[in-house]
């Protein structure tokens, strides 16, 4: 009954396809998506945190760090993004941003 | 090691029920309070491997200002709900199956990993002598001498995100009144007074 590598593994497995899932569902929501991906980078640190644990190796929570920063980062710039474009457009459809046809 | 374990179900359950809840929510709000509740209970599962600073590092970072962040856009932007739930289920066969096909290869490789004894194997002489000491003190000590550059490359790119926010969603509507200190210092009385020779009974 003790806690492996394997069931952190497998949680971090669930949340990632959850994830994935939440992505493909909420195809007109745009702030829905942006927390889907946040939760598959929640579900990378954690497989991170695991591997460090378990090899006894703290290079993984570094790592771990690494991606909270760009997550955050993402999450700041994903938002400005949306925010202007409501304000342009009046709506935060994913459909209707394929206006510049670029 | 019996309570570990039960801690540990316990923690899993409601963080991988609170992301499925992300998913499905009706309403915004809801889903990034859920999404709160999912980073909790993340966090909880790393401080019972002992991984106190990350699990600290996620409820500020990710509950304190991104799930904020989060909240405070969706009740900023007023959108309309029932046209984003639209086309909900027109895309949930393809997901599943995409979903459970990604699923699957991942548990196919836990399940590979697992059964290997990665555990000791992986276990090297620099990191068994950093894990003797404390989590936050580890971190410390490799962070700010070997992985050096890479956290300054990682507060640049902050600064980058922060600068690029700014800039994006700054605008100068016509019409508002500011104050313009420069114009305001840069006054000279010449610009300002005018002296005028009033002839007399004539008025100005």
């Amino acid at each position: 009954m003790t806690i492996g590598l394997g069931h952190y593994l497998a949680v971090a497995a669930v949340l990632f396809t959850m994830g994935i899932l939440g992505i493909f569902l909420n195809r007109k929501n745009v702030i829905v998506i942006l927390m889907c991906v946040e939760l598959m980078l929640l579900a990378v640190n954690i497989n991170l945190v695991a591997f460090s644990v378990f090899q006894g190796n703290v290079v993984g929570q570094i790592f771990a760090m690494l991606v909270l920063t760009v997550a955050a980062a993402e999450a700041a710039i994903g938002l400005a993004i949306l925010v202007v474009y409501f304000r342009n457009r009046g709506t935060i459809a994913v459909e209707d941003i394929n206006a510049m046809k670029g | 090691m019996i309570l570990q374990a039960l801690a540990f179900y316990v923690f899993a359950a409601i963080t991988v029920a609170a992301a499925a809840m992300v998913v499905v929510s009706r309403n915004p709000v809801y889903s990034v309070l859920f999404l709160i509740l999912a980073f909790f209970n993340a966090a909880a599962l790393f401080l019972l491997i002992g991984a106190e600073f990350i699990a600290m590092i996620l409820v500020i970072v990710y509950v304190g200002a991104v799930a904020v962040l989060f909240l405070f856009v969706v009740m900023m932007l007023d959108i309309n709900l029932t046209e984003l739930k639209e086309g909900f289920l027109a895309y949930f066969p393809v997901g599943a199956l995409i979903g459970a096909v990604l699923f699957a290869e991942l548990l196919l490789g836990v399940g590979i990993i697992g059964s290997g004894s990665t555990t000791v194997a992986g276990l090297n002489a620099h990191g068994a002598q950093v894990m003797a000491v404390d989590n936050t003190r580890a971190i410390g000590r490799v962070l700010y001498t070997q992985y050096f550059y890479l956290f300054q490359v990682a507060g640049l790119v902050l600064l980058v995100a922060m600068i690029g926010a700014i800039v994006l969603t700054l605008r100068s509507r016509p019409g508002v009144r500011r104050q313009r200190a420069v114009e305001q210092i840069n006054r000279t009385k010449e610009q300002s007074v005018t002296v005028v020779k009033v002839p007399t009974r004539g008025g100005v």
